[in-house]
């Protein structure tokens, strides 16, 4: 049985059609070229504390986005995985003082333990028992952490200190946690793309569009989708960790539920499956949250509105319609 | 087909764009213009504590100031934290930073409370805090440039639990909600019945979030035979505890429910003949006096879903009002200039407003005015609309709030 259902919306599988290097073909070459401008210029333009929130947002989609656009796996339950991270790397840069780049990279192992543990429980079911089993278990986390001591319950870890970058840069200013931040999302995205290009991603494909053919096959599909679990979950940790250190603070908000369903809806209205649909997806909700503030209970209904735009309208999300348009894969 | 989407496409645009320019038409501003920030809940729970209400009563304090005749302008933005520290905090940083924010007020949710707290702190502006509960505002982590204006967790335990005891509710059951916030009121609570010659008969905790289903924890309470039963949770969980003690009958039998953070509101959409009985503390009551009433007609026209104003909002308006005050005092240029600054000028001149009347500001930043111990009445007892509450017991502002040696603020040991 494979999930079919969950992955109909998605583009074909790609074939290594006219790629110019590193997997990327011509348009998704541009579209990077113009990605890494826009992060060179951006926080020149637009508010960089903003523009900082919408690239952990993007990552978190973007680790999202490889088990379900890839693997096809719908986990409702990575929440769990960001928030941990940012627990853990609040805790590790308040209450123990580790430098940011130890406390990012702490939230990031401590998410990818969490998922091995969970994708290993998570993997043996399919389709909506596996969704199920990952949001049963990011649920026990949430509790977790509402009684855990670390965690400071509904007050959050507060005032976390952004502290210097390898001990020299410090990180207070605006602009140096941006290039920071810039550079783990740059990083991460490449490292992504790498995964899903390469040959331990075209067996991730392979289980999706026909798992019980990659096992006859001779791949242990099992062994496949846990290691993707697991690098999904330690990147979600990644942005978590990041952002509670541009924001300074680490809450209940994020292993809430609500954000494992957000996640969903980033990723859908970019475009499941696609390079760079996350990343627009995350920008498109993210931006709504942040300047239709004023509007106050309007927000939701907005943000309602477009998910049921996109189901409806346009399945393949805001970047597989521009792909299809043009006719190129973004 | 192809219509519907090119219109969503463009209508996607449209929103784009003009999201964009929102921000930059607002940033040119004079040295003579005071904007204040109001930031709080406008489309969840804590819609009618807060949200609109308190905007409309921040409006009322600025025409009450008559700055504009002095030639100040003031200016009042808006935004909603959703009750989300990450969003709460990047609309704080965006005000400060680039829309020339002098004033964040409100701020409800504890979480999202302390970190504007900490922001503020950074960017040298003012924070005025009404609908935060936590005392760690003015505890653990103080700070120069903050105000707590309307009430916190030691009040509310100290009044409902002290002011309760002396009343003659003498012997107490508590249903917690089982979380740091719900163990702590239970705590503070506990210390303030056994302070005033009072006993806990025993307790017990009620999963938290989610639980809808108070009933077994009720009978326990009434098995207890406890004079009052404790209410330390907030929100739903309060309200689903008195609707179901109602059906339980426990008023009948002459027990009283204390709540230890319920709001007018609250009160408002339980309805007198389910909520009667309950014992809570407020800091406003619309119906407290004439100057409490003159400032309920001022603003009640304005209010949303004719709502009468609660502890909160009225919160935002005395503190918006004596903020003004200082502005006056000291100019707008100065006031702007430095948030500590504006701080210290308001811990130093006493405080007189229509919502609270006289009071003062410690130096930790915790408001002091008198804390009032209610009783909801029965429907027979009510003369008309918002007739609520009956007054059982002030405790004076001095005795309400937490000593200001005891929370542990950094600016008073210095």
């Amino acid at each position: 049985m494979s999930d079919t259902a969950i992955t109909a919306g998605a583009l074909p599988a790609p074939k290594a059609e006219n790629a110019v290097a590193w997997g990327f073909s011509r348009a998704q070459f541009g579209a990077l070229a113009a990605m890494i401008v826009f992060l060179a210029v951006a926080p020149f333009v637009l508010y960089p504390v903003f523009i900082m929130k919408l690239l952990c947002f993007a990552l978190f989609a973007l680790a999202f986005n490889l088990l379900i656009g890839y693997v096809g796996l719908l986990s409702f339950g990575h929440a769990a995985y960001f928030g941990m991270g940012g627990y853990i790397a609040g805790y590790s840069a308040k209450a123990l003082g580790l430098s940011p780049e130890l406390a990012i990279l702490g939230g990031g192992i401590v998410a990818g333990l969490l998922g091995a543990v969970f994708g290993w429980i998570a993997i043996r079911r399919q389709g909506i028992y596996f969704a199920m089993i990952t949001l049963a278990l990011a649920q026990m986390v949430y509790f977790f952490c509402v009684q855990a001591p670390f965690t400071g319950g509904e007050d959050g870890i507060q005032a976390i200190p952004r502290g210097n970058l390898l001990g020299v840069v410090p990180l207070d200013r605006d602009m140096n946690m941006y290039w920071l931040v810039a550079g783990i999302f740059l990083g991460s995205f490449l490292l992504i793309h790498r995964i899903v290009h390469s040959p331990f991603g075209q067996v991730l494909k392979a289980i999706r569009e026909n798992e019980p053919r990659t096992t006859s096959l001779g791949y242990k599909t099992d062994d496949y989708k846990l290691v993707a679990f697991i690098l999904s979950s330690a990147l979600a940790g990644v942005a978590g960790a990041t952002k509670s250190l541009v924001f300074g603070i680490a809450t209940l908000t994020d292993v809430h539920w609500s954000m494992s369903g957000e996640v969903v809806l980033m990723t859908l209205v970019g475009g499941l499956g696609t390079t760079f649909g996350p990343v627009i997806g995350a920008a498109v909700i993210v931006t709504m949250q942040n300047y239709l503030a004023e509007l106050g209970a309007w927000v939701t209904v907005i943000q309602g509105v477009i998910f049921v735009a996109c189901v409806l309208a346009f399945r393949r999300g805001i970047i597989g319609e521009l792909g299809n348009l043009l006719k190129v894969k973004l | 087909m192809p219509i519907t989407r090119r219109s969503l496409i463009a209508a996607a645009g449209i929103g784009a764009t003009a999201s964009q320019s929102a921000p930059r038409l607002s940033r040119a501003q004079a040295a003579n213009t005071i904007r204040i920030g109001v930031l709080n809940d406008q489309s969840g729970l804590y819609r009618d504590v807060n949200g609109p209400g308190s905007v409309v009563c921040v409006r009322q304090a600025v025409a009450d100031s008559g700055l504009a005749a002095r030639g100040i302008n003031v200016e009042v933005l808006v935004g909603d934290h959703q009750n989300r520290p990450d969003v709460g905090s990047n609309i704080a940083r965006q005000w400060l930073d680039r829309d020339g924010v002098d004033l964040i007020l409100d701020v409800p949710t504890s979480s999202v409370a302390l970190a504007v707290n900490s922001i503020v702190r950074e960017k040298n502006k003012v924070h005025m805090n009404s609908s935060g509960a936590t005392s760690d505002l003015t505890g653990a982590q103080c700070s120069p440039n903050t105000v707590h204006w309307t009430y916190d967790t030691y009040m509310l335990a100290k009044s409902t639990g002290g002011a309760m005891v002396k009343a003659g509710g003498d012997t107490w059951f508590f249903l917690t909600a089982d979380y740091a916030f719900g163990h702590a009121l239970e705590r503070d609570t506990t210390n303030f019945v056994r302070a005033s010659g009072g006993r806990v008969l025993g307790s017990v905790r009620t999963p938290f979030p989610g639980n809808a289903d108070f009933s077994s924890f009720l009978v326990q309470a009434q098995a207890s035979r406890a004079k009052v039963v404790g209410l330390a949770n907030a929100g739903g969980d309060t309200i689903n505890c008195v609707k179901q003690a109602a059906e339980f009958g426990l008023a009948r039998r002459g027990v009283k429910l204390a709540g230890l953070l319920v709001f007018i509101s609250d009160v408002h959409s339980l309805g007198l003949q389910t909520a009667q009985g309950l014992v809570i503390t407020e800091t406003f009551y619309w119906d407290l006096n004439d100057r409490t009433r003159a400032f309920t007609a001022r603003v009640v026209p304005n209010m949303p879903n004719g709502l009468r104003p609660g502890m909160g909002q009225a919160g935002c308006y005395g503190a918006v009002m004596h903020y003004l005050k200082a502005v006056a005092d000291m100019g707008a240029p100065a006031a702007k200039a430095s948030g500590a600054e504006a701080v210290s000028r308001m811990k130093a001149m006493p405080c007189d407003d229509d919502a609270f009347g006289p009071g003062t500001i410690r130096p930790d930043g915790r408001k002091l005015h008198p804390a009032y111990l209610l009783e909801v009445k029965a429907p027979a007892e009510s003369r008309g609309p918002w007739d609520y509450y009956k007054l059982l017991a002030t405790t004076s502002g001095d005795e309400a709030f937490r000593p200001v040696g005891e929370g542990g603020c950094a600016l008073v040991r210095s």
